[in-house]
């Protein structure tokens, strides 16, 4: 079945499919089909599909490849679903064929399971609160999903509070559902934000680019003041410093460090730190 | 969808922010955002973009009967639109409200104010007279869509050329671009509109106001004032709304602030308009296509944020100048969970921690006995053991005063309090702020 569903496609398509390694680091757009490495033997200068179809063809030579955003399985290959710059990470412990996604930009979030975000709360309705993250749709959060909360001990949370949780159900047909503990049953981290502090809001690219490992930014941050920050993969950033001051130079160097190249950033950096 | 609720926490921080003085972007009380006007390649299309608010505007004309009861005027039409693409919130059919209001308030400034001589608008008495039309949609909305949606409107009527006519006896005579250059509309003055947001903060009387609010102000405003006004200083129109009692003093305060701001901007108009008729003479290219630059990524731009910080090098630099050899302070973040990261204070998690937080900050002693990296204390309180005993020395009772040491592998170090308690007699509030520029300066 495989092979007349790629036929199919790739008429379609009306051009050949491009191999997923020569690509990495360009720019992608929906549509486009990307052959994974070991098909690219399979197919003849001609663009014919013509693979004898065996039933045990394949199925020791085959890598295990991840998926990631942006991209969709489609038969054998691979279907872009979002435009961006195709990227490929090697599998570290070696067995796999790594991982491939789309690195794309936007500002809406879609919630997806086990990304932490922080979220408004709108509503308390029973036993569950409604938190606003961001998505289609607002999240429930159950009052017991607190850490040491019981039905006798319930959680302190209002209406207009932030929570930091991490999503347990997230997909595109029920309402999301979070909580503010792990499996373990230990907060670590997660629960309600304080009370003071700015709110803001910032693209979800440069979300992901702060929360990168050994990033430059936060740890320049960290030279400049004492400060408290949190990073809602919801594009949300919540931070605290000593006055407001400094609350608000540290909201505007973040907005601003995404149009920034790093020499520019450097300057201001310096600069503040001089003062 | 729903607008995005405001939480407790930006909402508080907003107005302590305002009570200090401290816009989000870095603007002054009396400040606006910056003005751009663009215009396209018809007659009577511009957008206005005041800060990220963006309004377009287009001016249409149409030959038609008059009203029975106004036989020689012609009429005018105005209509703004939310555009769902300007927020989240705007859905067709759920923004009633504001379009009402704001409608209203766009004829009431334009309409009321007879800034364009509709006699002009005649073209046979009674039978036919020109029709007007200017539709104005928002595109995005950052705040204080009035202002740029007054604006737009003006600009778009000053910029606007409709077809000539002439009348010989019975024959009336239309005529095309192509045969006779369109005339300009009539206008006799330019009312704009200016919009100031109050926020009372618990006093029967609002304390404090700002001009031109943005998207967030003006979610935590508590009443707003507009005041339509020309470069003649005549007022046009002024509307009140959100229930708040206005003193006369503050009311006249505004007049003056708006003439100031209405002057300003009718120059910005005037020298728009001139540059799009100078380009259009010499025969340039002009148009919206042309106002976009080219191989440059405009769409998540942003423009410069003046940071003040002005007051924290002065601080500063009195810290330094009296300031003992820095020890060794580490800065690299402490990463908690992926997301959360914690920075220099050695102290308890204040997440959760509702009133000391605030406390510390009003008190300025109450710093001075907390937290540097790496000390040990033995007790919670000995600030009085050591350095100068003759200055006083304010303790607060915020249960941050025990010590918890995270980092077990720094040195102990001299007690830090003795450099603070001598700089009491200055600026306590500020002194937190300038014991850590130091330290992370020395680094």
């Amino acid at each position: 079945m495989a092979e007349p569903a790629s036929v199919a496609a790739e008429s379609l398509a009306g051009s050949r499919a491009r191999a997923a390694r020569t690509v990495l680091g360009q720019v992608v757009l929906p549509g486009e089909e990307l052959l994974l490495p070991e098909q690219e033997d399979a197919e003849g200068p001609g663009g014919a599909v013509e693979r004898p179809l065996s039933l045990n063809a394949r199925a020791c030579s085959r890598v295990r490849v991840v998926c990631g955003p942006g991209l969709r399985r489609c038969g054998d290959r691979l279907l872009v679903t979002k435009c961006g710059r195709l990227r490929h990470k090697e599998p570290g412990s070696g067995s796999g064929g790594g991982v491939y996604w789309v690195d794309s930009q936007q500002k809406r979030y879609v919630p997806v399971k086990g990304d932490h975000v922080i979220g408004i709360v709108t509503a308390k309705s029973g036993d569950i609160f409604k938190v606003d993250v961001g998505g289609s749709e607002p999240a429930s959060l159950s009052y017991l999903s607190f850490e040491g909360a019981t039905k006798r001990n319930r959680p302190n949370v209002q209406v207009g509070d932030l929570i930091y949780g991490q999503f347990v159900v997230a997909n595109k047909d029920m309402e999301p559902e979070m909580v503010c503990i792990d499996s373990c049953g230990r907060a670590n981290g997660m629960g309600v934000i304080g009370q003071d502090g700015l709110l803001f809001k910032v693209t979800l690219g440069l979300i992901r680019k702060l929360l990168a490992p050994d990033c430059e930014i936060i740890q320049e941050v960290g030279k400049l003041y004492p400060l408290e920050i949190v990073f809602g993969m919801n594009g949300r950033i919540w931070v605290k410093a000593k006055t407001i001051q400094q609350t608000l130079i540290l909201a505007n160097i973040l907005e601003a460090c995404e149009h920034m190249t790093s020499d520019q950033r450097k300057q201001i950096f310096s600069r503040l730190a001089e003062s | 969808m729903k607008e995005t609720p405001l939480s407790n926490c930006e909402r508080r921080f907003l107005l302590r922010a305002i009570e200090e003085k401290k816009r989000l972007d870095g603007r002054q009380t009396y400040d606006y955002r910056n003005i751009r006007i663009s215009f396209g390649t018809d007659y009577g299309c511009c957008i206005v973009e005041l800060g990220k608010t963006r309004v377009l505007g287009q001016v249409s004309c149409e030959l038609v009967s008059p009203k029975l009861n106004r036989a020689t005027e012609g009429i005018l039409f105005f209509n703004l639109e939310l555009s769902q693409m300007a927020a989240p919130a705007f859905e067709p059919g759920r923004q009633s409200d504001l379009l009402v209001k704001l409608n209203r308030l766009m004829e009431r400034c334009l309409r009321n104010s007879k800034c364009i001589d509709t006699e002009s608008l005649c073209v046979v008495a009674g039978e036919k007279v020109w029709q007007i039309r200017v539709d104005l949609h928002l595109l995005n909305h950052d705040g204080n869509i009035i202002d740029a949606a007054s604006i737009a409107a003006i600009v778009a009527l000053c910029h606007f050329r409709r077809p000539d006519v002439s009348v010989q006896g019975d024959e009336v005579t239309l005529y095309t671009p192509e045969e006779r250059d369109p005339v300009p509309l009539s206008i006799h003055h330019m009312p704009i509109c200016v919009s100031f947001a109050f926020f009372q903060q618990g006093d029967p009387n609002p304390t404090y106001l700002l001009v031109d609010p943005n998207e967030r102000e003006e979610r935590v405003m508590d009443g707003l004032l507009v005041i339509a006004m020309n470069k003649h200083r005549e007022i046009c129109t002024i509307q009140s709304s959100g229930g708040i009692m206005l003193l006369k003093d503050q009311v006249l305060r505004c007049s003056k602030i708006a003439g100031v701001k209405v002057a300003e901007i009718t120059e910005l108009i005037l020298k728009a308009l001139e540059n799009d008729q100078k380009v259009r003479k010499e025969g340039g290219k002009f148009g919206f296509a042309e106002s976009i630059a080219n191989q440059r990524i405009t769409a998540f731009k942003m423009e410069k944020a003046p940071i003040d910080t002005s007051d924290v090098e002065e601080k500063a630099e009195e810290i330094i100048a009296e300031a003992e050899p820095p020890s060794e302070v580490v800065s690299t973040p402490v990463l908690w969970t992926p997301g959360t990261a914690q920075i220099g204070e050695g102290v308890e998690n204040s997440w959760g921690d509702l009133e000391d937080s605030e406390k510390e900050d009003d008190e300025g002693g109450g710093d001075q006995a907390i937290i540097l990296d790496g000390i040990k204390m033995d007790t919670g309180v000995e600030v009085s053991d050591i350095g100068s005993q003759d200055a006083p020395i304010i303790l607060s009772d915020s249960e941050e005063e025990e010590m918890i040491i995270l980092e077990p592998d720094k040195n102990p170090k001299k007690i830090r309090t003795q450099t603070t308690s001598a700089k009491q007699e200055k600026a306590p509030s500020k002194k937190p702020v300038k014991r850590r520029k130091k330290k992370r300066a020395a680094n």
